[in-house]
């Protein structure tokens, strides 16, 4: 976190600890100023109006209420969502969850650069359709998806476009009218504020658009999100998004450089690769498959890095990555991949160090590695006969 | 997840990494594990005429505890003769390297791999191949 949004939240947590509700002592008035004062600032970074966002516990659960709600409040006029196989868990699992309440969902495969395949979702899209819900930017591999080309298709077919924004917003310029966005879940923790705070835009105009709460109780957050309100973690939220607007261009500039540095540094490793398309992709995100080296092994030697295993080994299932896998990967090179994220208090000494360790590890890896030495042999992995377990 | 100290010793400096000739009739060789499971490990032994292992040698491509669970056995089976090597349990492993739960598999291939690697022995001279099957846990 951001300390200039931890000096922000401070004073909420102990000398203005109203309730932003209770509309009939000060305490409360201070608070629900400052609530206000935040909500300004998250519209403000978005191009949003105050009025349409609605203040949630984070990304899962915007992406919960958008994608129920809007099934909910518009199942009158179709049952059919149009999502992607890339999305978060949290766009999935409600897609599946939402599958057992009646709704049809079509998961499109996206191409190999991991990029949605306009015309393969134009011909997915029916007079049923009342959702298209892409990502903006992934998660694991920093894809940027065409989304003002998204939303026009979904306009002009009479659904609505939700975007789960939570690796975007504050990392590129995301624009809810230039981007034709009718709903957009975004979360704080994601561009340097507190965790366990979020938002939903829900557009209120050309047109309006509307959810059913999945929260019932004192109808806060205009019916949409009852409960109360978490004012230090939403002023948190609002200063970060304030930082995030006056310093986002220059900091995207400075991160999409290091990362370039870095990618460039590892690729000159034999048998490495970039995943996702290197043209639309967040500044901050770089994901490399090593061949032969296994993900997690890797990562227990970066231990000082901040990076992440496309290999979700430590879980008993043994399963890599979905989102390498929708790409086309096979299972052994998912498994050799390794996302790396870099941030605004990442230094060129850092990303330096990253570099050194990372080619140190691979090369200290394959070393040991049979897969490695096999394949300087010159022997085809694919038609050894492995001994599964 | 927090790896032991003996897992992060095997792994930041494994023993008896490299590569025996396998093609040698005194050399036993397992692979065991696939590459899209996420682990492979060979294991390959070199046998003295009283059938006492005298050298043996890993590579693994797999995480921290796969590699520290070859490497653990490399240095178990030398000096061992190959009966008694046979016994080397997966748990002696998991126990020795205070592996957890779901690094069990790890250890289940690193037996795998001893005996596969003492059954390719015994075939090479002329022995019958020992029953590996065991309930995994």
């Amino acid at each position: 976190m951001d300390p200039r949004v931890l000096d922000a939240m401070l004073p909420y947590f102990n000398s203005k600890f109203g309730n932003a509700a209770s509309r009939n002592h000060p305490f409360g008035w201070v608070a629900e100023e400052a609530v206000d004062y935040a909500r300004e600032q998250v519209a403000k970074l978005i191009g949003a109006n105050e009025k349409e966002i609605i203040f949630t516990s984070g990304a899962t659960e915007s992406d919960n209420l958008a994608i129920k709600g809007v099934f909910e409040m518009y199942k009158d006029k179709g049952n059919h969502i149009i999502t992607c196989t890339t999305e978060h868990k949290a766009v999935l699992d409600t897609c599946k969850h939402l599958e057992k309440l009646g709704a049809r969902v079509t998961y499109l495969q996206v191409q190999e650069d991991g990029l949605i395949d306009l015309k393969l979702l134009e011909a997915s899209i029916t007079s049923e359709t009342i959702l298209v819900t892409i990502m903006y930017g992934n998660n694991e591999i920093g894809v940027i998806q065409p989304v003002r080309a998204i939303a026009d298709l979904a306009h002009k077919h009479g659904a609505l476009f939700f975007t789960d924004a939570t690796q975007a917003v504050g990392k590129i310029p995301v624009n809810v009218i230039n981007d034709g966005i009718d709903l957009m879940a975004f979360s704080a923790h994601k561009m340097y504020g507190p965790k366990g705070v979020g938002a939903l835009y829900v557009r209120r105009k050309n047109p309006r658009v509307k959810v059913t709460a999945q929260m019932d109780g004192g109808g806060h957050e205009r019916g949409m999100r009852s409960g109360t309100l978490n004012v230090p973690g939403i002023v948190g939220f609002g200063k970060a998004c304030e930082l995030c607007r006056l310093e986002m261009d220059e900091e995207a500039t400075r991160l999409s450089a290091l990362r370039d540095k870095l990618q460039a540094s590892l690729l000159q490793l034999e048998e490495s690769y970039v995943n996702g398309n290197p043209a639309h992709r967040l500044p901050h995100v770089a994901n490399i498959s090593f061949k032969y080296v296994e993900g997690e092994g890797l990562m227990m030697a970066m231990k000082d890095l901040a990076v992440s295993s496309g290999s979700a080994c430590t879980s008993a299932s043994l399963e890599p990555s979905y989102v390498l896998k929708s790409l086309g990967l096979s299972d052994d090179l998912a498994h050799s991949s390794i996302r790396f994220g870099l941030g605004r208090f990442t230094t060129e000494e850092e990303v330096d160090f990253a570099i050194a360790q990372t080619k140190q590890a691979v090369t200290h890896l394959r070393d040991l590695s049979p897969l490695w030495e096999m394949f300087k042999e010159g022997i085809d992995l694919d038609k050894v006969e492995w001994v599964e377990h | 997840m927090a790896y032991s100290d003996k897992v992060i010793d095997h792994y930041t400096h494994p023993r008896n990494v490299g590569t025996l000739d396998k093609s040698k009739s005194n050399v036993g060789t397992g692979l065991v594990g696939a590459p899209e499971c996420g682990d492979v490990m060979r294991l390959q032994i070199e046998v003295d005429a009283n059938n006492v292992i005298t050298d043996a040698k890993f590579k693994t491509f797999g995480c921290g505890s796969a590699i520290a669970s070859s490497s653990l056995a490399t240095e178990w089976l030398k000096g061992k003769n190959i009966d008694d090597a046979m016994k080397i349990d997966n748990m002696d492993i998991v126990e020795e390297l205070s592996l957890p739960p779901v690094k069990i598999h790890c250890s289940v291939l690193a037996e795998d791999a001893i005996k596969a690697a003492i059954n390719d022995y015994r075939v090479k001279n002329g022995m019958e191949v020992l029953e590996v099957a065991k309930v995994h846990h």
